[in-house]
């Protein structure tokens, strides 16, 4: 019998520890899936963050560091500063890589580290119990803005991709959805094409991954896929914010 | 062998690459800039990696992301760097990570000065970062025992997967002095627990600092504290210096004990028997060396560029069997011998 289907080769054979309807899952599988297909299990080293994929150490067969929260940039650059050779990804929530860890996101694109960061936005801290993060939409309810997020009061939310892609140093900029067939399909070519950026030695590339927190949400799996939809796309536009190779004269060396 | 007349930051700089430096990641500070812009320099031509990061928190973490495929890494700053550096030495620490950190101290607390000081002793050996754990930590006191520490820190760094501190401050930062580069014998450490990509070849590793399970936590904890314990008994270094008739030990580290050591001599010619013992390791202390010398001495004098932060580890080694007295300049004002010997005087009852 044909196999049709199977788990990547690249992301263990256990149980991951997320909620039920959260989409870690889907992105964790999608990372694996260009991983395998790339070939380069053997060749990529993973950088976790604090937050709800605090454990992703665990789900990838790849070698995998534990960094501290807001990081992982600044723990993959000196991977990858000292292994050029090799493939390094950063897998971050949206507290980790857009407060906390803001200066090490933004410094790695300014100075074009050749690496994949894979941001993860359900505009909420999930592990903490569901904080506001710097990505929570206004008027959004969560537990430190009870009353709802009040710009005047909480300021505004990140867009990430737009403030990301006006640096020289950043090569692919794209934003994307896992809340349905076709936006989980456009979410793995641009999961794949940052890491071919990174073979190629672009330049930075992020993936930010607009992603659900039924929990925190306080909705079931099937609502929240429908707020990602309804809510966060409008504020959080998909598409590509920038697409070319921050290092061009390197071209033909 | 070679001699060369160098500034401790570049000899320090300079030892590093000899000793198979592979990276270095700073952030400017005052007084230890000068290491930056040697390994700039050296590691450009060298092949090495040199990166200025945004800030001192970035640069000791791109440390533990390099340390974590095995190659050996360092980074520098001076007191309130090594501040901001905290968060990632205690994830360094508990991830097992060899590396070498300088911290070419300057006056606190705060932005405080940009001059000599011993105020970050405590932090050093004690306060490093949250949690259980130590550096190891050196305590040079001449340009050519900077080149000397670094090398070693950097061994037993290896050995024992633990990050390793110098512990200079601003004077040995800048002071001139002819240096020799030992041959390096130490070998390349096999680093099995590498994460350098598997290459299909071995299970993944993992480098990680969080075990959600308590008594995994402490299992991770307690047998770090058992290389501790091995490093206590195989490492503590100390100096003893005319302590054998001394009724009068004199102790300081690092910069100090040369001030300290001129006023011993001092002491001796005007016939008081006066003697200096200086820690060479701050971690591990020499416990036994002040044991030994207490057995022969009357009383104690720590002398430190800070309000008295050894004090209380020369006390604990000696289990307070002697008087321990204390003189103290701070905020990078360096003592002078003539100071020290007045101390002296004071507790030998004056001049013999």
């Amino acid at each position: 019998m044909a196999v049709v289907f199977e788990k990547p080769k690249s992301m263990a054979d256990v149980t991951l520890h997320y909620c039920p309807g959260c989409t870690h899952g889907i992105i964790h599988r999608l990372v694996c899936e260009v991983i395998d297909e790339m070939g380069i299990e053997g060749d990529t080293i993973g950088v976790c963050p604090v937050g709800c994929s605090v454990m992703a150490y665990d789900y990838f067969n790849c070698d995998m560091i534990e960094a501290a929260h807001g990081r992982a940039p600044a723990v993959a650059t000196g991977v990858k500063r000292t292994n050029p050779d090799k493939y390094v990804f950063t897998y971050q929530g949206d507290g980790d890589l857009a407060a906390i860890g803001t200066a090490e996101t933004v410094h790695a694109a300014t100075r074009g580290e050749n690496i994949v960061v894979i941001f993860v936005n359900n505009t909420t801290y999930g592990m903490t119990g569901g904080q506001m993060a710097p990505t929570t939409l206004p008027g959004q309810v969560t537990q430190t803005t009870p009353y709802g997020r009040d710009p005047k009061l909480m300021g505004y939310p990140v867009r990430v991709c737009e403030m990301l892609a006006t640096l020289a140093g950043t090569a692919l900029a794209q934003r994307v959805a896992v809340n349905s067939v076709p936006h989980i399909r456009e979410a793995k070519k641009a999961i794949r094409k940052a890491f071919e950026n990174q073979r190629d030695k672009k330049g930075f590339s992020i993936v930010e991954i607009l992603s659900t927190c039924p929990t925190n949400w306080g909705l079931s799996p099937i609502d929240a896929l429908k707020r990602l939809e309804d809510e966060m796309i409008p504020y959080y536009p998909l598409g590509v914010f920038k697409d070319e190779n921050a290092f061009p004269e390197k071209e033909g060396e | 062998m070679e001699r060369n007349l160098m500034k401790g930051n570049e000899a320090l700089a300079e030892a590093a690459i000899r000793a198979g430096c592979k990276c270095f990641f700073g952030y400017p500070i005052t007084p230890q800039t000068e290491i930056s812009a040697y390994l700039a320099k050296r590691f450009q031509a060298a092949g090495g990696v040199f990166l200025q990061a945004e800030s001192e928190i970035a640069a000791i973490n791109m440390v533990l992301g390099a340390a974590s495929t095995g190659v050996r890494a360092m980074t520098s700053s001076s007191s309130p760097g090594i501040s901001l550096k905290s968060e990632g030495i205690s994830y360094i620490a508990g991830s097992d990570l060899p590396c070498v950190i300088i911290n070419v101290q300057r006056g606190g607390p705060g932005l405080g000065g940009i001059q000599p000081s011993q105020a970050d002793y405590w932090q050093a050996t004690k306060a490093l970062g949250h949690g259980d754990f130590q550096l190891l930590v050196f305590a040079p006191n001449s340009v050519q025992e900077m080149v000397d520490a670094v090398i070693k820190a950097f061994d037993l760094a290896d050995e024992y997967r633990m990050p390793a501190m110098i512990l200079a401050d601003g004077l040995l930062g800048q002071m001139m002095e002819p240096v020799t580069f030992p041959e390096i014998s130490s070998k390349p450490v096999e680093k099995p627990w590498a994460t350098n990509g598997h290459g299909n070849k071995r299970e993944h590793n993992i480098i990680n600092s969080l075990f959600l399970q308590p008594d995994v936590l402490e299992k991770s904890v307690t047998d770090r504290f058992k290389r501790y314990d091995e490093i206590k008994e195989k490492y503590a270094e100390a100096e003893l210096y005319k302590t054998e008739d001394a009724e009068i030990v004199v102790t300081a580290y690092g910069a100090t004990s040369r001030v300290a050591k001129s006023a011993v001599n001092m002491a001796r010619e005007q016939g008081i028997k006066a003697g200096l013992i200086r820690p060479v390791t701050l971690w591990p202390f020499p416990v036994k060396q002040y044991q030994k010398t207490a057995e022969t001495a009357e009383r104690f004098l720590c002398v430190e560029m800070s309000m008295g932060q050894m004090i209380d580890d020369v006390k604990l080694a000696i289990n307070c069997s002697k008087p321990v007295e204390f003189y103290g300049r701070t905020g990078g004002v360096i003592p002078k011998p003539s100071e020290i010997l007045d101390e002296i005087k004071k507790y030998a009852g004056g001049v013999k």
